[in-house]
């Protein structure tokens, strides 16, 4: 069986069986949605053994040296990196979920709103396709504007009012681009708007006075609603206003996902994707376009990372913490050079682990002991050894310590930035390294170390599904920091970023015409 | 010149989004702006005196003549997708009027920014 549209067809068939389960029987709900993300994980190491790949659904594909007829899902490099974090992820979290939701009614709604989401996420991941692009994000949006509004208190509602609000300007920003490029280029496939934006000179010509400089004039403005829309998404600094309600009043498996995934998948990913393969962000010569993404990246990491200091409340403070990382991945990806782009992935993947990780200590402490405040926590390790010794694995790792997985991804962007000649922009990530580590540990000194309060003396370790989940995602922050050496390396990122970076091969694999098997044994590694 | 309409009632959307304070207007506006947009692409596809992409053999020159039918399917999902929103946003409007008793957007505080 082809992978590829599973991985969008299981997740999407799952939000809407899963219902329909009897209402008794939720044990068996959540067994099934353990089995699902259990599937999508294979389904994800499945497509990683393929070779870089197009599906043209139904069948529409080229005929005769023609662009594909109907929508493409396209595997490369980069959306196999993807896919598998979004899986690996998705497990842990599901993992986490029954006994965490077991307090709100309603759950067999939880799992179909959250699996619409990963399906949703799965597709952006694997779309080829602009406007095919805009419905899954629209897809994932709107199950995750639901979800965040899950508790229906007050202020669940009210975050989730601006974060749909909010959200949807941004996704009618990136329609309005959508409809631009389809304008001038008339197509809305990926690979064919990037031969004709190629060839009729990409940004580099802009100009009023001829009519390919009015096309290029076009090509800015659409550009620029594609980096407001998805920046929006993604919450970089100017556009991050809705992140830090939205993202702590989510029951905390959702604010794990929406901070460890969500951000990276329909903003970080579909953002890079736009950039380099359809504008020509990497071969077009285009400094400014390159330093604007930079500046907004150093503004999330300082502006995020200033603000997440004075924060009391643990969720909202990693909230605050997901702006600054998110900053890191776009001032790689922002150098637009092979090893910023492959640091810049290599930290996402590695801020998609711990941040999720983070959040789920952050949901267990509030389960056993029903505070967010960290000065109420205290001396939590006494009694919650797993939840305290998981948390600490987090917060070295986000803090960059070695030798967990973000002290090699930060060290990498930093590297990358001063091959750049970017030396200012590298002393601003290890000045904010170093705040990450102060509020961090912050975080460690008040709720877990130290002396035990009173009234928690009676709290427990939460159930052993919830703690599994934390010490698979702390054993993940290990294991990833074996990508540093050369063979995963080459294998994970380096493949991901020739994706971005070689956009002809991106064109040819999808306009190549299609076979009866339609499958290229080439190319298997690259 | 029928772009830049859109463009103006996309304006005004955001506008009223940013300017009301009233959770209903601010649907109301986020309704504008999406029309707008879908208007926008509706245009696109659009011919001086075209005929229907509906190739039933009668028509001469069937390619030179007929509209572009490829924004109108787009615009059919996003007009779905905009409902879906639209539909949720009005729920969670309802849901906080429940809680606090009032549309108004400055009364309904607690979070702060």
């Amino acid at each position: 069986m082809d992978p590829l549209p599973l991985l969008v067809a299981v997740p999407l068939l799952a939000g809407f069986v899963l219902p329909l389960a009897p209402k008794h029987r939720i044990r068996l709900t959540d067994f099934f949605a353990l089995v699902t993300s259990a599937a999508l994980v294979a389904l994800a190491i499945a497509a990683l053994r393929q070779p870089d790949c197009a599906y043209h659904v139904g069948g529409w594909g080229p005929r005769a040296g023609g662009p594909p007829l109907g929508i493409t899902l396209v595997l490369d490099g980069a959306s196999k990196l993807m896919v598998l974090i979004i899986a690996v992820v998705t497990f842990a979290v599901i993992l986490y979920s029954p006994s965490y939701m077991a307090r709100f009614t309603g759950k067999r709604k939880f799992y179909s709103l959250f699996f619409l989401m990963v399906a949703g996420m799965n597709g952006v991941v694997l779309t080829g396709d602009m406007f095919n692009l805009f419905v899954f994000l629209e897809i994932a949006s709107i199950a995750s504007y639901a979800l965040v509004a899950f508790g229906c208190e007050k202020q669940e509602l009210e975050a989730s009012f601006r974060y749909l609000v909010l959200g949807s300007i941004a996704s009618y920003m990136i329609l309005l681009g959508v409809g631009l490029l389809y304008a001038k280029m008339g197509t809305v496939n990926m690979a064919h708007l990037s031969s004709k934006i190629a060839a009729a000179g990409g940004l580099a010509g802009a100009g009023p006075v001829t009519e390919a400089g009015k096309a290029s004039a076009l090509l800015i403005f659409a550009t620029t609603l594609f980096i407001c829309g998805l920046g929006l998404k993604a919450a970089l600094v100017p556009f991050h206003a809705w992140l830090p309600d939205a993202h702590p009043s989510a029951p905390t498996p959702i604010s794990a996902m929406l901070s460890g995934l969500l951000i990276k998948a329909i903003g970080v990913y579909a953002l890079t994707r736009v950039l380099f393969t359809v504008i020509g962000m990497s071969d077009v010569g285009t400094p400014t376009l390159c330093n604007l993404i930079m500046v907004l990246g150093i503004l999330s990491m300082v502006g995020g990372g200033f603000l997440a200091i004075g924060q009391q409340d643990f969720k909202r403070l990693l909230a605050y913490s997901s702006i600054s990382q998110v900053g890191y991945v776009i001032l790689g990806i922002g150098l637009a050079t092979p090893l910023g782009i492959a640091a810049g992935l290599f930290h996402l993947l590695n801020h998609a682990i711990f941040k999720s990780l983070l959040f789920l200590n952050a949901g267990a402490v509030e389960y056993r002991t029903g505070t967010r405040r960290l000065d109420e926590m205290g001396g939590l390790n006494k009694r919650m050894p797993a939840t305290g010794a998981t948390s600490f694995v987090g917060s070295m790792s986000i803090a960059g310590v070695p030798p967990f997985n973000g002290f090699f991804s930060k060290l990498l962007i930093i590297l990358a930035c001063v091959a750049a000649g970017r030396y200012v922009f590298a002393s601003i990530a290890v000045v904010v390294s170093v705040i990450t580590l102060g509020y961090f540990l912050k975080v460690q000194k008040q709720a877990f170390f130290g002396a035990l309060k009173d009234k928690w003396q009676h709290v427990r370790e939460v159930p052993t599904m919830m703690a599994a989940s934390m010490i698979l995602l702390a054993l993940l922050c290990l294991a990833t920091s074996a990508l540093m050496f050369k063979g995963p390396r080459d294998f994970f990122l380096g493949h991901a970023q020739r994706s971005f970076t070689q956009r002809q091969r991106y064109v040819d694999r999808v306009m190549r015409p299609t076979t009866a098997d339609a499958r290229e044994s080439t190319e298997r590694m690259d | 010149m029928v772009y830049l309409l859109c463009l103006i009632v996309f304006s005004i959307g955001i506008y009223g989004v940013l300017t009301q304070r009233n959770l209903i207007k601010i649907i109301l506006s986020l309704a504008v702006a999406e029309s707008a947009v879908n208007i926008f692409l509706v245009l696109l596809g659009y011919r001086t005196k075209g005929i229907a992409p509906i190739d039933d053999g009668t028509a001469a020159n069937f390619a030179g003549a007929a509209v572009d039918p490829l924004p109108q399917a787009m615009v059919l999902t996003a007009i779905v997708i905009g409902l879906g929103v639209l539909a949720l946003s009005m729920v969670i409007a309802i849901r906080l009027y429940h809680r606090y008793g009032t549309y108004d957007i400055t009364k309904i505080r607690k979070l702060r920014g």
